[in-house]
């Protein structure tokens, strides 16, 4: 940790040496320690100390962009020369207006000193107790324990300035047999939550539960969804269709549909960067203070989010402070998801499914047709086959080929308890509760 | 360099390290995007640092940090043996890394033109027209031109004695056109010379000019707009011939991440996944039809996996995979080498095939592919499809996706065109096909020469957590395969 003080050192360096118009500095610095295992075994165990500080600079409407990752007087200075040259070699931008102006910061915690402190003999008892179940039982467990502590610092020429300090621990683990495979998986603030036997209970019951899996046919069957598969179906319809360079390009799903209902009235999807059961994002990497965008309110479409950039191609739309580190290709996206819980538990979507498939999670989804959020995929770690109420049996992976927004049309039941969950980049956090959906479409099927 | 490289060395093995190495890491990217003829971004970004690795009692451990002054490095070396005590915490065997690597040397790309002395002007101008080209079509929504340029300085040294210096130069560029029809929610894109933004080299320069950005931007437009227009491909079992750039991705996909051996063992698992290529396959397993020969080739030239050692400090090499259609072969670090001769015996070489890469100073090398190619065949392109009765021909992915052994996949193209009577026939859109990973090379029965065979450059291969993205290569030429499963879009 460089701490608030060092930081601003260095944004009142390159602010202070810069001849440019208007100047932004990005500091995100991370102390990031990671224990990986596989086959019941610590296999890697890394640590990284790193601080990257990314100048931007504007001369008229041109722009330019560099990065350093040497905080030393001298490299900073190269690189705010290396950004002022990189700008005054380009076109004019006509589209760019002005770096925003400095905006209250809500006060929000997301820092957690027990994580910050967490010792690599701590990550490797927990761990332990993971392989320890797992050998208990006659299986193999992998996995991954992540403690990070992240300082986001953002400051400007307008006088924008905003500093945050945050952590989180992230544990994840798939415990294997010959034939079958479970999963657990929780992030939290502070690494003291986790409760590592409660993970190893999930994913070694999982485990032996899916044993010697039977092959299922492809076709159409309602399928009950974890948590952990729901976010998938969050993450690419954010991916797709979420943000602003995709919805003012057209390739949208919300493209012509704001203020009509496109899916189920039960689904409700927002982003909230301040709640602090997301692990928040009080500002974005403008600086901007985070505001809580709905997407989708009871079924209706409502909004995508914004940067400053792209707020300005439209009259009247400000930030909505969900900004990517610049030059990004992808816009704003949202960082702070959440999926309104409904009133079920899994026991009662299973009790209630006369024949469909019980699945854990999704692996390698990809978008086959982005529109319509057609994405292909495959089940992993626990899928199973649900008949008259009950589960039946595990079942082969199966392959889906399936419109995420149609699928969201056949809600049948929506799980009364979230699970936080870390999402895209390590930056977004979602929180998501389970599924049960009337049809989902399988297209194929493998061998295990 | 040399001193705190040997600092490191020095103070893990007094701290009681039986191995460690060293690798300091300089990298300088530059990349320019044009977007509807606006420069949105021109980014100029570095990043250095230093990692060490050690083995003690048995067990990794590894710290990095990006400051360089003789206490962080008493710190992170320090920090690397306290890892890897906790490491040794719930160790279930030694780590065995074999024969000794002691290799001393330097290696640099061979460029034409360094990138780095071409003006910005010119890049930007250059890309600037070919987005003109693109959108000189009516309907192109969304048109796009990059440039990327990439260099690596690196130094490795071990406790073994090997000191390496390499000097890693890549160029990549690329163009796409997105036509969209807002009435029926639908979106076409095309792109040149691969999908996903760029082709990239290990060359200067002269790669972006041999691209011809400029010449092909009309045409890609056009296509991306014809798309909306044409036929859905149709469902069905069929014959299908793969353009090189999508059999690039079939390679990396279904051959290339199966024989990383350190997925093979497990340490993939949780994330990744395994791999259905397991050691009792090795020497013994039909992978594909007796035409199918890939290789394992860390020294073709412009490949995105060349270079002059490993992060290990083992040497580039060109290693055998499937032979006539029988795996027995595998992508090896040091450690992974010694556990399958365990398992197999004298059949596996004694040392690494080279493949552990690490993407920058921050994170541990894993094996990675290098240039993983189909070899190619005795066929001209034009004969193939003249050969062909019936099928489709598909050219550039578009959408990918694969099981977590490898075995079953879903691929999705750009573009396809019906061949019926041994000609190309009318534009399909949305093309897909799928199978089994053995099963459909077995089904391969014409690959193309080697004047329609070059390697393609994927510099976004994603692996391990962190994650680490590392840039491969694939050298392929059009093959055919029969009985294949097309059109699962509804």
């Amino acid at each position: 940790m460089l701490g608030e003080s060092r930081i601003k050192q260095i944004t009142e360096t390159i602010l202070g040496r810069s001849t440019a118009d208007q100047t932004e500095v990005v500091v995100l610095a991370n102390d990031t320690y990671l224990t990986r295992f596989a086959n019941s075994t610590i296999h890697q165990n890394v640590a990284e100390t790193n601080t990257e500080v990314r100048i931007r600079v504007v001369l008229g409407q041109r722009l330019g962009i560099a990065t350093t990752n040497n905080v030393e007087s001298d490299p900073l200075v190269e690189a705010l020369e290396r950004a002022l040259a990189v700008a005054g070699l380009q076109p004019e931008n006509p589209d760019f207006q002005s770096l925003p102006g400095p905006m209250p910061i809500s006060k929000v915690a997301g820092f957690s000193e027990s994580t910050a402190s967490y010792t690599p003999a701590q990550r490797a008892q927990g761990v332990g107790t993971i392989c320890q179940m797992a050998r208990a039982e006659g299986v193999v467990a992998s996995g991954a324990f992540t403690t990070a502590a992240f300082e986001l610092a953002v400051a400007n020429s307008l006088g924008t300035l905003a500093y945050y300090p945050t952590t989180y621990a992230d544990f994840n683990t798939v415990v294997m047999s010959d034939t079958s495979a479970g999963y657990a998986s929780a992030l939290t603030m502070d690494a003291g939550d986790l409760d590592f036997e409660t993970l190893g209970r999930e994913a070694v019951n999982k485990c032996l539960r899916s044993q010697n899996p039977r092959p299922l046919p492809p076709g159409e069957y309602s399928v009950i969804l974890e948590p952990y598969a729901v976010q998938d179906l969050v993450q690419m319809l954010a991916w797709t269709g979420l943000g602003a360079v995709a919805f003012q390009e057209g390739r949208s799903f919300m493209v012509g549909r704001i203020g009509q209902r496109i899916v189920d009235p039960r689904v409700s999807l927002w982003d909230d960067g301040l709640d602090p059961a997301g692990l928040p994002w009080p500002f974005d990497f403008e600086g901007m203070p985070k505001q809580r965008v709905d997407f989708i309110e009871g079924g209706v479409a409502r909004g995508v989010v914004y940067d400053s950039y792209r707020a300005g191609k439209e009259e009247g739309r400000v930030t909505t402070g969900h900004a990517l580190p610049a030059p990004s290709a992808y816009g704003p996206m949202p960082t702070n998801t959440f999926l309104a819980p409904g009133g079920a538990t899994v026991e009662e979507m299973i009790a209630s499914t006369k024949r469909g498939v019980y699945i854990t999670r999704f692996w390698y989804t990809r978008p086959v047709e982005p529109a319509r959020v057609v994405i292909t995929g495959m089940t992993r770690d626990g899928t199973f086959l649900v008949e008259n109420g009950e589960i039946a049996h595990p079942v082969k992976n199966l392959r889906f080929t399936q419109s995420y927004l149609e699928a969201l049309n056949q809600v049948s039941m929506i799980g009364r308890d979230r699970k936080l969950l870390l999402g895209m980049a390590d930056i977004a956090r979602d929180s998501v509760p389970a599924l049960k959906l009337d049809r989902f479409s399988f297209t194929g099927a493998t061998e295990f | 360099m040399k001193t705190l490289a040997d600092r490191a060395l020095d103070l893990a093995q007094v701290r009681g390290a039986s191995y460690a190495d060293v690798r300091i890491v300089e990298r300088r990217t530059q990349n320019i995007s044009v977007k509807n003829g606006v420069v949105e971004g021109l980014s100029d970004a570095e990043s250095q640092g230093f990692g060490v690795r050690v083995i003690v009692d048995g067990a990794w451990g590894f710290a990095s940090s990006a400051l360089f002054t003789l206490a962080e490095v008493d710190r992170v070396t320090a920090l690397a043996v306290q890892i890897a005590r906790a490491s040794g915490l719930f160790k279930l065997r030694d780590v065995r890394l074999g024969p000794p690597v002691s290799h001393v040397g330097t290696y640099r790309t061979p460029v034409e033109m360094d990138p780095w002395n071409v003006s910005p002007e010119e890049k930007i101008g250059l890309l600037l027209r070919a987005n003109e080209g693109l959108r000189s079509t009516p309907g192109v929504t969304v048109a796009n031109s990059s440039l990327s340029f990439w260099r690596e300085r690196k130094v490795f040294a071990n406790s073994e004695g090997a000191f390496l210096e390499q000097e890693i130069l890549e160029s990549g560029g690329g163009i796409e056109a997105i036509a969209v029809d807002r009435d029926r929610a639908e979106v076409q894109k095309r792109s040149y010379p691969n999908s996903f933004a760029r082709d990239q080299r290990q060359e200067g320069w002269e790669a972006i000019l041999a691209m011809d950005l400029v010449g092909n931007a009309m045409r890609v437009g056009e296509e991306a707009v014809a798309l909306l227009k044409a036929d859905q491909c149709p469902s069905g079992v069929t014959t299908i011939i793969l353009g090189a750039t999508q059999l690039a991705l079939q390679v990396h996909e279904s051959c290339g991440h199966p024989i990383e051996l350190d997925r093979v063992f497990g340490s993939e698992a949780s994330y990744a996944g395994t791999s259905f290529l397991t050691p009792d396959k090795y020497g013994a397993f039909r992978y594909g039809s007796d035409l199918v020969n890939l290789t394992a080739d860390a020294t073709v030239a412009g490949g995105l996996g060349t270079f002059g050692w490993d992060d290990e400090g083992v040497p580039a090499q060109r290693l055998p995979i499937v032979r006539n259609g029988i795996f027995g072969g595998y992508l090896t670090s040091r450690e992974t080498a010694q556990q399958l001769r365990e398992i197999v015996g004298d059949a596996a070489p004694e040392r690494s095939g080279g493949a552990m890469r690490a993407d920058g100073w921050n994170h541990i090398p894993l094996v990675r592919m290098t240039n993983v190619n189909l070899e190619p065949g005795d066929w001209e392109f034009d004969d193939l499809v003249a050969d062909t009765d019936e099928g489709i021909y598909m050219e550039l992915n578009k959408s990918w996706s694969i099981d977590d052994k490898r075995l079953n996949f879903q691929f999705g193209t750009e573009i396809a065109f019906e061949i019926k009577g041994g000609k190309m026939g009318r534009m399909l859109k949305n093309a897909t096909y799928t199978g089994i990973t053995p099963q459909f090379w077995a089904s391969c029965d014409a690959i193309c020469n080697e004047k329609h065979w070059r390697v393609w450059g994927t510099p976004n291969c994603g692996k391990g957590q962190p994650p680490q993205v590392a840039h491969t290569g694939h050298g392929t030429a059009p093959a055919r395969f029969r009985n294949v499963q097309v059109g699962l879009m509804k």
